[in-house]
């Protein structure tokens, strides 16, 4: 702990190794204690391109052939996965973005980040380097940590050294001392084969050999190459931090090797990639609103039913390349989850798009899964003291979805007047009862010309009630309209007969019309009718109706009841 | 002459001697000390419980009569057709919606007019109507453990069933229970006919109350004939008293078609039952009219 207090001007460096093979564990983290390979290539000509710990103690090393392998039975064969990786990558600059704005990607697999004064704010450095790999393990990632006073020593060490590092300044050299010298190639070993070769030649087998080599005899032999590897052998290299920006894009793709038929794995997999998301969405003290589900089907082919309903039921939302029944060029099925507050719940995500799939399902076999979220800033509320009762935004947009499964998603949402006199001018929105702030906000500015809350044990209500002369006589809607033959007398309705509602008809008692109304006349859709306030004697008394005569098709309708 | 025993023992339980009694009452006293014992209330010192909060109906005549409504309990207003249960269903929505209270009206029928509910006062943001009228097929993913991705496959259509209004009605309730947070929750009963309005189960009105007890919930249901039994918290009858304009139209049977017009209902409120007070002991009634509201 004090040794980390000597380090000035302190750098920390992430790296995994291994990166393509953790890329592919990140979705299919039950793989990690077997073996596992990753091949490149096409099919014929495949070679193993990484391999985890398991695998290399199994022999199996990178540029096998396919035909090599086969004979290690434990091993897993995964393809390789440039997407996957990406986002892999961007998950790892997630990481380091949540600690320091100064960031450097070296290359896929490792970062460097600047952790000038972030000592007050997380604590030592062995502290913060320690969160920096948890939170890297969070994100799905098994990455060393090295922090070092100097920037490629930090590099250097999280290469050579397993887990977390912190190296004192100062002690570079005698740290890294123990390294083999392939570690200042990293991934470019290949290319430097040369020099490996060389060093191999004469000895040097370690760092601390490099370092004591003499300057001016390395200088002939090497060039100005071999002072700067030596430089980096013995941690005295300055190099300035070039800190990049990176775009906030939160996506994952899952490549699968077997076409998906059935929706529970479906839903194991996204899981895994909703849990990912808001890994790193909370490590950017960011939620989302909309979450964007691709799928690209099998053969970039759907049936003609499943293009039909999808197209039936939600065509703003559902966008499938392909027409009816052809096959597409990308054969891609498209969902979007729109949500009313920022949440950040995996769970609650993912019973979203279940119950989203199971109402509109793909049509076809999944081959890749693409995921993507947008972020925006969470949601800050508290419940204030005088608040009324709110269903949680959460909870709410599950039971929303899941009351959409069982009447359909139009027959759920709040209520819309139209600016029109036709009837039935309304239409159904989505129903997000205001949030918690704005509700807050109101509750504030009421409270602020002093308090006029009554608590009170009886009637706690605010407002005042109506008086009973002022009730509204409601009308009960028949939907659908209940079809009647009337019979007219001295030109008002005398007698009403409904064949399907026996209990509805019989002599009118009492009638007041007609009040004449009509409108869009000017469109194909006008409307032109005559209602009737009618008392017809019930069962159980006198009930008043509401009896329409259509003028433009001479139809008797009774629209609803007066109750 | 011989003299009679003070205590016959050959009787035991008539006569008890002062040692025995002595005794027992010693053994009770121990027996009342041991803690499993004494953790036992009497049913006398049991507790009462709290009288849910009660909150306003809407209607001054029906606080006036009940109270209000009470929070936690379900609620239900029975009557005929025409006999005004709308409208004290709008004006209670009305109410809670001007309490800033989240309100969700389970419309088994999908009857309610938005212009009647506008006209009421009620405020459409605060308001989750669901319309379950409507014959929905409903897929059998909710049961089975996994479905297929392709739609319309044979075995998805031979799952597929048409749900009745009244089962979808049920199971919204549930959820909208279950979700929480809800001021008001409406079941719209009125023009379900009786026989399914009886079917419904009596377990399902047990779950409705046991899941809004100790909650802000109030649970309002209307419907023709009494359908909740006992678990119906307050229960109110509602019946036409008279309709005003008809009955005056009535006899004035001279008067143009055209020229009369339906000013509202008189209606009659009778509290049938109350769980919160004492049980009247005659009928108490309340009588309040409504107004057609032009447009």
């Amino acid at each position: 702990m004090n040794q980390s207090l000597n380090v000035l001007m302190p750098f920390a460096c992430i790296f995994v190794p291994d990166f393509p093979v953790e890329a592919l564990l990140r979705a299919e983290p039950e793989l990690r204690l077997q073996p596992l390979a990753v091949l490149e290539g096409k099919a014929p000509l495949q070679k193993v391109f990484a391999v985890n710990e398991n695998a290399r103690r199994a022999g199996i090393d990178p540029g096998m052939t396919k035909l090599q392998i086969e004979a290690c039975h434990d091993l897993v064969l995964r393809a390789r996965s440039l997407p996957q990786e990406a986002a892999a990558h961007a998950a790892l600059l997630d990481c380091a973005q949540s600690f320091s704005p100064r960031v450097e990607a070296i290359g896929c697999d490792t970062i460097v980040l600047d952790l000038a004064g972030l000592q007050p704010l997380f604590g030592p450095l062995p502290k913060i380097a320690r969160a920096l790999a948890r939170r890297a393990f969070d994100l799905g990632l098994k990455a060393s940590v090295a922090v070092a006073g100097n920037l490629d020593t930090a590099v250097l060490a999280a290469r050579g050294f397993f887990g977390v590092t912190v190296i004192p300044e100062g002690k570079e050299a005698e740290q890294l001392g123990s390294l083999p010298v392939e570690v200042l190639f990293g991934n470019s070993a290949e290319e430097s084969a040369k020099v490996l070769e060389t060093f191999s030649r004469w000895g040097i087998r370690k760092l601390r050999d490099l370092a004591a080599l003499p300057d001016v005899a390395l200088s002939e032999r090497l060039g100005q190459d071999g002072i700067r590897l030596q430089a980096l052998a013995r941690g005295v290299t300055s190099r300035t931090l070039v800190p990049v920006e990176p775009p906030l894009v939160f996506e994952e793709v899952i490549e699968l090797d077997y076409p998906l038929v059935l929706l529970e794995p479906l839903a194991f997999l996204l899981g895994r990639l909703l849990e990912q998301l808001c890994a790193r969405l909370e490590a950017r003290s960011l939620a989302t609103q909309e979450l964007q589900l691709c799928l690209e089907l099998q053969n970039g082919y759907q049936s003609d039913e499943s293009a039909e309903l999808a197209r039936g039921l939600d065509p703003s939302t559902s966008l499938r390349a392909g027409g009816r029944g052809r096959p597409s060029p990308h054969g891609l099925f498209r969902r979007t989850l729109r949500l009313p507050v920022p949440l950040l719940d995996s769970r609650t995500f993912l019973k979203l798009l279940q119950l989203d799939l199971k109402a509109h399902p793909p049509g076809a076999p999944i081959i890749k899964i693409h995921l993507a979220a947008e972020p925006v800033r969470p949601r800050a509320a508290q419940h204030g003291l005088f608040l009324s009762p709110s269903p949680e935004p959460e909870k709410l947009e599950l039971t929303l979805a899941r009351i959409a499964g069982i009447v359909g998603e139009s027959k759920v949402g709040s209520l819309e007047l139209l600016d029109t006199h036709r009837p039935e001018g309304f239409c159904m929105q989505r129903f997000a009862p205001e949030t918690f702030s704005s509700q807050r906000h109101r509750a504030t500015e009421k409270n602020n010309p002093g308090f006029s809350f009554q608590l009170s044990s009886k009637i706690s209500s605010v407002s005042p009630c109506l008086r009973g002369d002022d009730l509204v006589t409601a009308l009960r809607i028949f939907r659908p309209p209940v079809d009647a033959a009337v019979t007219m007398q001295d030109s008002k309705p005398a007698c009403i007969i409904c064949p399907k509602n026996k209990e509805m008809q019989g002599e009118i008692l009492w009638a007041a019309g007609p009040w004449r109304s009509s409108g869009d006349w000017w469109e194909q859709e006008g409307w032109a009718r005559d209602e009737w306030d009618i008392a017809v004697q019930g069962e159980t008394g006198i009930a008043l109706y509401r009896l329409v005569r259509d003028r433009l098709n001479g139809r008797w309708i009774l629209e609803g009841t007066y109750d | 002459m011989s003299s009679l025993p003070l205590v016959s023992t050959a009787a035991p339980g008539r006569f008890v001697p002062v040692a025995a009694r002595a005794r027992s009452m010693l053994v009770l006293e121990r027996l009342s000390a041991i803690p499993k014992l004494a953790g036992v209330t009497p049913a006398a010192r049991l507790d009462v419980r709290p009288a849910p909060q009660m909150v306003s109906s809407g209607v001054r005549e029906i606080d006036a009569l009940t109270g209000g409504f009470p929070r936690g309990c379900l609620t239900e207003v029975c009557g005929p057709a025409s006999s005004g249960r709308t409208s004290v269903l709008l004006a209670a929505l009305a109410a809670a919606t001007r309490r800033r209270e989240v309100c969700a009206l389970v419309d088994i029928n999908d009857a309610l007019n938005p212009y009647s509910a506008a006209a009421a006062g009620v405020d459409f943001e605060k308001m989750l109507w669901v319309r379950c009228g409507h014959l929905h097929k409903s897929g059998s993913p909710q049961g089975r453990p996994s479905a297929l991705l392709r739609a319309g496959s044979v075995t998805e259509k031979k799952n597929e069933k048409i749900e009745k209004p009244v089962e979808q009605a049920l199971r919204v309730t549930d959820l909208l229970l279950q979700s929480g947070g809800f001021g008001l929750v409406i079941i719209d009963l009125g023009d379900t006919p009786l026989k399914m309005a009886r079917r419904i189960p009596l377990a399902s009105w047990f779950r409705f109350q046991r899941a809004v007890e100790h909650t802000a919930t109030v649970l309002f249901v209307i419907s023709q004939v009494p359908c909740a039994q006992t678990c119906t918290s307050l229960l109110l009858k509602v019946s036409g008293k008279k309709l005003s304009a008809v009955s005056s139209q009535l006899s004035a049977e001279t008067s143009p078609a055209h020229a009369q017009l339906l000013d509202g209902l008189q209606v009659q409120g009778e509290l049938l039952r109350s769980r919160l007070d004492r049980k009247p002991a005659g009928s108490v009634t309340a009588a309040f009219a409504t107004k057609v509201q032009a447009g």
